[in-house]
Parts: C-alpha cells; structure tokens; sequence
C-alpha cells in the first residue's frame, strides 16, 4: 500500500467523479467559445515543478473517451513499471525518492532539429491537451485515464524527420541508482520501444506528462511517457531520454525478451490470444470484486483512426 | 492424556484453526474489515489463494522427511489435514478463477482448460487433489488396500503440477516460483535419499562401514 503523510491530499478526493465532468464540461464550452483562440497556435506547454503541480491551459480533445475515469489512487498504485520493480505495487512503493526534475531528452537520428532538449523547451513549442484513454493491458486488465499530454505528431513534425525516417524509437532512463528495479536484469536495460512514422504521427498518440490535471506522478512515468491508446499498455514507454528517427524497424524490449509472446505492431486485438492468455475480455480496474470481465475492443475501440494503418497486414503474424 | 488424546483434542483443533487464518484473512480483505485488496481485488484473490494452496502442498509434502529426520512420529498424524488444506485452498482458487474471474462463460472456460498450456497443468493438479481428498478417509483408505498408497504418491505429482502452473503463468520474473520449485526440489530429493539408504544392498554396505 501506498502510504502518505495525511497532510497530503489526493485530486480524486478534492474532485468528485462529477464534478471532474462537469469542469471537463465547463473546459469544453469554454473552447467551443474561444474557437477563434484555439485555432490560433500555442498557448505553451507548462509543467510546473514539484508533485501535484497544476498544469496551466490544458485544451480539451474530440478524442476523449466518454467514460468514466478509473480512480487516481488505482492508476498510480496498479502499474507495470520494471525500473521501480516487477510487482505492480512497487512503482508506487519505490518511486517515491525518484526527481524526474531537471530532465533532458535528446532527438536524434534522421531529422532537422535534433540535439539535447530541456523537459521545458521540449514540450514548449505544443499545446498541452486532456486526452482521457482507454488503457489496455496486455494481461488482460483495463483502465481509462485522464492523461494530460503533446500530441505525438506535432512533436515529430517539429522535429522534421528526413525521408531516410521511418520509424521512431524511444528510450527509458537507465539509472540504476534512481531506479532500483534497473539494478536487476529482469529486461534488457534501457527499456525501448517504437512506431512506425505512419503510427507516430497518426493524431491519437500524445506524450503525456500530466494525470488528472496534474504534474504526471513517478509510477506512471515521470515526467514524459509515451501513450498509443490502441495498442498494449507496454508500447507506452515511461520516463524518455531518448527519441531517435530510424530507418530500419527498431528492436523493442519486450519482443526482445519474448519474440512469440510480445510482436512490435502490440495492436489491442480480441482475436489474436497470447499464447498463454486470452485477449477477448479484459478486466476493467476499478469495477468492482463481483463484475466479470468485459469483452475486448478491436485496436481498443479506436479502430475508425487507426484500422487504414494496417490494411495490408496480416495481424496474426503482425502481432 | 495420552499423547494421542492431546494430539486429538488439543493440537489438531489448533492447527486446524491455524490453518483457516490466511482464508479468514483474506475474507477479511475482501469485505475491507481487516485490509484492502488493491486495484485488481479479483486477481489478488486468487493470487493468494492459489499461494496458500501450493504452500499446503509443500507443508503436507514436508510431513515425512521432517517426522524422519527428527523421528517425531506424531506429525504423521496432522498429514491428512494439510493436505486437505492444500485441496481446500486450492478448489477455493479455481472456483474463484471460474466464477469471478471468468463470470461463469462456459465456453471460454472449456477453451482456456484445453487451449493454455498452464491452466491445463493447474486443472489436472486440481483432479488428482480431488481423487486424493475423496479417498482420505479411513474406510476408503482400508477399501482401496495398496491402490491407496499409489493414488496417494499423486502428492509428487500435484506438487511438480503446482510449480510449473506457477512458472508459466508468471510474465518474466521467476524469482518466486523458484523458490517453491527448491522447496519442492529438497522435499523430492530427500525421499530419493531416504529410499537410496533404505535399499538393502546399501544398508549392508553402510553397516559394513560401522564395523570397519
């Protein structure tokens, strides 16, 4: 269990389930007022220093789920974080001490604007966005959280990938001593991940860096995660340094550690099984002790952006 | 009182009152009276309950080379009950995984029996528990004569079965199906010394040495 001081006050005890929609509510009238304002580019992305920080001028977005948000408490005590340790309360436990502040993140490889980045130069040139998700795990479990984030594909393009770019890759802090789960080779250090140019600049993907209105908390991968709402929860690097353009289909953590269970595609799909698990249902966190699993959505529900992506692709071998 | 009279009336009720605390724990948790169960309440039930089945396995499985390494012979008496501990804790964690876990969705229950690989080895653990605590009492035990010893060697393979549904159903880390496949591994191994010393040929051989 997570244990804090009292004086400490959580967002999902000061916010009410309904009055968080109806400010989301309120924030959506606001824009559709202020249209003239929201075509007009950049309001800057903020993220104030220090846990619970505030974040300033967070635009809604059209692709919000219109479900309810699964609980603070479980999306940062429930994670699968193996730089803090592999048990799912260990992020929560072990990332306390963790300061995911001052922060670089280098952009390299096959583009124009490469080098090493500031955390706040980084997000600066973007418009901070409330995109609240559908998550689905690859062990079969769900959440649907409020991430607050830059859209994945305006950072691309402002980093302007040459043609030679056809993938993007992505990596975690590897920092043993800040990350005791790094101290065991429980996975190839660092953790990697990556899209293809056409998934990373899709409109969906955003880089998160803020949770319920929030600074982004250290178990869901402080201060800059990665969020593809349409495929497993492990394409969703946390806490990246590193973002690289590539030309060749880049090697992942997972598929690096087991190939015939974890592929690099990792779209959300019923009908493919994990070899040892099903994928047709999925348990919704948060739903209560005596409500069974619901089914599984095709690429999570998210298919109308995403399926023209895969057309083509023979997503039983793509997995 | 005799031994036996204390064992009956004294030792066996406490163990047996012992042996329902981690249920009782966890029913506890359940209803949030003495714990919580965190995010995935149906997950870590099962989780727990599946532990202290495979744990009653060992402890069962630890009877006989404790009692003959010590010669305690009277922990031959509390057998019976730890192992049917293990079978109880263990039916509890399949019918969890079958109600709450699955909501009772035959067909994909008779899918994950015969298609993974791990809830296959669990379910036959679960058969040869059942077959053994059907046959637990001293009238089947008389009836069935020498067949009951043989059902009864199903210990070794509903401890083997336990490990390896453990093993596989964990995603990368092993640390803690290990150790239980060590336990197991010393309990297994300690039978094969005991029965490498109890055969003839060696006893003589270990005699002859004494004399020398």
């Amino acid at each position: 269990m997570l244990i804090r001081k009292p004086s400490d006050i959580r967002p999902s005890e000061i916010t009410s389930k309904g009055n968080y929609l109806n400010r989301r509510q309120f924030m959506a009238a606001g824009a559709a007022a202020g249209s003239i304002a929201l075509a007009s580019p950049v309001l800057g992305a903020v993220v104030p220093r220090g846990e619970f920080a505030k974040l300033p001028n967070v635009r809604t977005s059209e692709f919000s789920a219109d479900e309810t948000p699964t609980s603070y408490d479980d999306i940062t005590t429930y994670n699968n974080f193996w730089e803090f340790g592999t048990a799912k309360d260990d992020p929560a436990k072990n990332s306390k001490d963790f300061e995911p502040r001052p922060w670089r993140i280098t952009v390299d490889g096959h583009a124009e604007k490469t080098g090493s980045f500031h955390f706040d130069d980084f997000i600066k040139p973007f418009d901070l966005e409330e995109r609240i998700y559908r998550m689905r795990c690859v062990e079969a479990w769900s959440m649907v959280i409020p991430w607050i984030g830059i859209p994945l594909a305006d950072v691309i393009k402002y980093h302007k990938p040459t043609s030679q770019a056809k993938y993007v890759t992505f990596e975690t802090l590897h920092d043993p001593v800040r990350m005791p789960g790094q101290r065991r080779p429980t996975l190839e250090w660092p953790y990697r991940e990556g899209l293809t140019i056409a998934e990373a600049t899709n409109p969906l993907p955003i880089l998160a860096v803020g949770l319920y209105g929030e600074a982004l908390p250290n178990p869901n991968g402080a201060p800059i995660r990665l969020v593809v709402p349409w495929k497993y929860g492990f394409k969703g690097i946390k806490s990246i340094v590193r973002i690289s353009f590539v030309e060749k289909q880049p090697e992942t953590s997972w598929n690096m550690a087991q190939p015939w269970e974890y592929g690099f595609y990792a779209n959300v799909n019923p009908e493919v099984d994990h070899p040892r698990w099903s994928q047709a249902r999925e348990r919704r966190i948060g739903s209560g002790r005596f409500v069974s699993k619901q089914p599984t959505l095709m690429f999570n529900g998210y298919g109308e952006h995403v399926a023209h992506l895969y057309s083509g692709l023979d997503l039983r071998k793509n997995y | 009182m005799d031994t036996v009279r204390q064992i009956r009336l004294v030792w066996k009720p406490v163990v047996f009152a012992l042996c329902l605390v981690p249920g009782l724990l966890l029913l506890g948790d359940t209803f949030d009276i003495t714990g919580t169960l965190g995010a995935n309440p149906v997950e870590e039930i099962q989780d727990r309950l599946g532990n202290w089945g495979l744990r009653f396995i060992m402890i069962a499985l630890a009877v006989t080379p404790l009692r003959r390494i010590t010669g305690w012979n009277w922990l031959q008496r509390f057998r019976r009950m730890l192992g049917l501990y293990a079978f109880f804790y263990t039916l509890l964690h399949f019918l969890v995984w079958l109600i709450l876990d699955q909501g009772i969705l035959w067909s994909a229950i008779v899918e994950d029996i015969a298609k993974r690989p791990f809830i296959t080895i669990g379910f036959a653990a679960l058969l040869i528990l059942t077959a053994m605590a059907a046959t637990s009492t001293n009238g089947m035990r008389r009836r069935l004569g020498k067949r009951w010893q043989q059902l009864h060697y199903g210990a070794y393979v509903v401890g083997i079965l336990g490990v390896w549904h453990y093993w596989w159903q964990v995603k990368k880390d092993f640390r803690d199906p290990l150790i239980y496949a060590l336990i197991l591994a010393v309990l297994l191994g300690l039978r094969l010394w005991f029965r490498y010393r109890q055969s003839p040929r060696n006893r003589r051989a270990h005699e002859a040495g004494q004399r020398s």
